[in-house]
């Protein structure tokens, strides 16, 4: 049992290993972020309608900025809420 | 020559005719006032987020467009916010990448965003249900190494 080759670890290491976080407008080479864009912009937003810290949407500081302006224009045009419950 | 995007919220008491001119009213303003309308999105009824003057739903009037001279906008603004039939408006600056973005939206390149059927949550699930399973192995496995000893 102990010979064999193919095993090499006890357990899978990377199960337990967490993915790494990326900026996705970096990544995919987005530019704008658009205010109107309800069903995008709701994924920056927490079921309150609060805004996503960067730490859980790996957003770099610039995007995350940028983010952040495009959601309170969509709430001042009431795309998005000012406050809410189970949004998702 | 910058670009700019004007979006405002009309009435949805109004009957149709009376919506659509005062969404030709404003693009007639701006076009008196030397301003080249680059395009104009009817964004049709929809549901807002939120009531306003206790209406749930407004029609979203878009209109895109360019100038030289800046004080154009105040004088939109102020007409928009004279007017009893506008509910909310926003008015933004466009920058370069805006511009394309919005051309992209146009011509078909950039399509709106669409919600893929709850993938992240089934995922976050399955680590978890890994992670525990792999605590429990551990578990199991630690008496039996120090039994072998």
């Amino acid at each position: 049992m102990a010979s064999r080759d193919d095993i090499k670890f006890l357990n899978n290491p990377t199960i337990g290993r967490k993915r790494k976080k990326y900026c996705r407008f970096k990544k995919y080479g987005i530019k704008y972020i658009d205010y109107k864009d309800s069903e995008f912009l709701l994924q920056f937003i927490n079921e309150q309608g609060k805004l996503l810290p960067r730490r859980i949407t790996g957003n770099s500081l610039k995007y995350q900025k940028l983010v952040a302006v495009a959601v309170k224009r969509a709430r001042h045009l009431a795309i998005l809420p000012y406050v809410a419950d189970l949004l998702k | 020559m910058n670009q700019y995007e004007v979006t405002f919220i009309i009435d949805p008491v109004l009957s149709g005719d009376e919506i659509k001119t005062t969404g030709s009213t404003y693009e007639s303003l701006l076009k008196d006032n030397g301003c080249n309308i680059v395009h104009v999105h009817d964004m049709g009824l929809r549901q807002l987020a939120y009531p306003i003057n206790k209406k749930s739903s407004g029609i979203y009037y878009c209109i895109e467009f360019s100038t030289t001279a800046g004080e154009v906008i105040s004088k939109v603004e102020l007409a928009l916010r004279r007017d009893e039939r506008i509910m909310r408006f926003l008015t933004v600056k466009l920058d370069k990448y805006g511009v394309k973005y919005n051309e992209d939206r146009r011509s078909g390149k950039i399509v709106a965003y669409k919600k893929k059927d709850k993938k992240k949550p089934n995922d976050a699930a399955t680590t978890v249900e890994k992670k525990e399973k792999v605590v429990e192995e551990v578990m199991v496995k630690a008496p039996s190494k120090v039994e072998e000893e």
